[in-house]
């Protein structure tokens, strides 16, 4: 079976909202009409949008340290808010564990936003429909694109490539390699949805040194001695050499 | 929770109905097997099961207001199988058109005999239609309550005291409603209707306590931590994604202070438990009638302070992701 998902690496991710953009920029040019928003450019701006990137602050000052966190739906393989949708318009696809919705089918009564708990469903204000990540389903089997750009917009965007895009089902692909081997973990395991987009938690990269590698054991210049140092005007190996 | 005033009314307003009904058929059935006069005309029942429908009416035309394509709406009986909501949808209707039936069959006077229960119980039509309705409006009660209930991140609402609330504060409405409809149309009925409506009103009170008393001590699952992965006791969000706002800070939280939140706790606690069951009391003792309809509608304001509670209370995990604007 395949679940289609993305894994996104929080060590990597610079919070830059490429993301954000392009997702909106792919999804509001689609044929399921715009992701509309509302006084864009006025006080109180509020729209649709399928991603968010948000930025957390852990720790305490001064060991603190940034994380963005892009959060989008997370396809769960136990999906709470598919069975809940009383007109089948939220359906996970067999196929691929995309989990949709119909907008045709729609009655925009938000049962399903309230069954979600980690919020990642929109209503569209202005066509009453709920909204959410498609994992760009449109563009990911069009064969009319070059095979690299089958991939979702957010993907294509990530200038760091925080985002990657496969089958986690499938054990050798790049992202459950990822998974496996960089501690990939799921958001909110205790309501067991088993979400099918994993996150790569912040890594530091770290090379212990003991102080007898920093001073030289065979040192004939004397320059790192250990106190009291030489004297300056003392001769060295290139003074008594070089003429 | 944001509560919506949409099914803030439809919840308590097909509550009465579903608690009228129950009256209605209880006094019936109590007829029938000689516990109280013998209710000769069918006109109190009709009278009655016709003003139930038409709190049910009032309630299916609030939920309306609720959906974004109320012309779809007809496809929400989709999904039965694993959707309360869509099950309500199947059943509130199927529950009205048996009060209709109901209310047809006493008005029209065509009540044939249709079994004998026992040696000497002549069981007629109407006792037949309404014990199907009264499976359906028990039917209604689980599958209202179980559209909350089943959300188990939702802890406030994931109880049984849920459906066990929605049962008892329906039914109290109705009993209370019934005794003031009877108070003008069958005054013997009053002592059985007022004396059952402050029964049932006393036990919704000892079983919302307890739900109060439940969540208050609840301790959330999700925290921070688990919503973001990052295990550090100090996680603070900086920004949420966005300056304005967002479906997602508008629909699960109700933006009032908790000062508000405790008031509206004791209110409703006042209005839909304590005052009528003193009206009632009062009305029970003086035999003034109008001391039930001011149990009514008391109980129904304190109803509709009590549905506001309900959804403001219930405190969803995504909130922890709308923390801080930036």
């Amino acid at each position: 079976m395949t679940q289609l998902a993305l894994v996104i690496d929080l060590n990597v991710c610079v919070g830059c909202h490429a993301c954000v953009t392009s997702c909106k920029e792919w999804n509001t040019s689609g044929p399921a009409g715009a992701m509309s928003d509302d006084r864009p450019y006025g006080a109180d701006p509020t729209g649709t949008f399928f991603n968010r990137v948000q930025t957390y602050e852990v720790g305490c000052f001064p060991k603190t340290e940034t994380v963005h966190f892009p959060k989008s739906c997370l396809h769960c393989e136990e999906p709470p808010c598919v069975p809940v949708c009383p007109t089948g318009a939220s359906y996970k696809r067999k196929e691929d564990g995309i989990v949709l919705v119909d907008y045709d089918k729609c009655i925009g009564c938000k049962y399903c936003s309230w069954a979600c708990p980690y919020g990642v469903r929109e209503i569209d204000e202005h066509q009453k429909v709920m909204k959410k990540c498609t994992l760009c389903v449109d563009r990911i089997y069009d064969l009319s694109l070059p095979e690299a750009e089958r991939k979702p917009a957010c993907v294509m965007a990530c200038p760091t490539s925080a985002r990657l895009f496969g089958d986690v089902h499938d054990p050798e692909s790049a992202v459950s390699e990822a998974i496996r081997e960089s501690g990939g973990y799921q958001l909110m395991p205790e309501w067991g949805t088993k979400p099918s987009n994993h996150y790569l938690p912040r890594r530091k990269t770290q090379i212990r040194i003991h102080t007898d590698e920093l001073i030289r054991a065979d040192n004939p210049l004397k320059k790192e001695r250990q106190l009291p140092q030489p004297d300056k005007n003392e001769p060295s190996l290139d003074d008594v050499t070089s003429w | 929770m944001h509560p919506a005033f949409s099914v803030i009314f439809l919840t308590t307003l097909i509550g009465v109905g579903q608690g009228l009904f129950l009256a209605l058929y209880t006094g019936q059935v109590y007829s029938l097997i000689h516990v109280l006069p013998t209710q000769a005309e069918g006109g109190f029942y009709a009278g009655g099961s016709a003003l139930a429908l038409l709190f049910l009416i009032a309630g299916l035309v609030a939920s309306f207001f609720h959906l974004g394509h109320p012309e779809r709406a007809w496809r929400s009986a989709a999904k039965w199988r694993t959707s309360w909501l869509s099950r309500e949808v199947i059943v509130l209707p199927s529950f009205m058109g048996t009060v209709f039936l109901y209310a047809a069959v006493h008005y029209t006077g065509w009540n044939p005999q249709v079994a004998t229960l026992g040696e000497s119980l002549p069981l007629d039509l109407s006792l037949v239609i309404g014990a199907a309705g009264t499976a359906l409006c028990f039917a209604l009660f689980i599958c209202t309550a179980m559209i909350y209930a089943c959300l188990k991140f939702l802890q406030e609402w994931h109880s049984p005291l849920t459906v066990i609330n929605y049962l008892l504060l329906g039914s109290a409405s109705g009993f209370t409603l019934a005794a003031a409809f009877s108070v003008y149309s069958a005054p013997e009925m009053v002592r059985f209707y007022g004396t059952w409506a402050m029964i049932i009103t006393f036990a919704g009170l000892v079983t919302r306590s307890a739900s109060l008393l439940r969540n208050a001590r609840l301790k959330p699952k999700s925290t921070l931590q688990t919503a973001i992965g990052v295990r550090h006791v100090q996680v603070a969000q900086k920004a949420q994604g966005f300056m304005g706002g967002s479906f997602n800070t508008r629909e699960f939280f109700h933006g009032k202070p908790a000062s508000l939140l405790r008031s509206i706790k004791w209110l409703f606690l006042l209005a839909a438990f304590a005052m009528p069951l003193l009206l009632l009391g009062g009305g029970l003792s003086s035999a003034a009638g109008a001391f039930f309809s001011a149990a009514f509608l008391t109980q129904y304001a304190g109803l509709l302070a009590e549905r506001w509670f309900f959804f403001a209370q219930a405190n969803h995990p995504q909130n922890l992701y709308y923390q801080a604007i930036s």
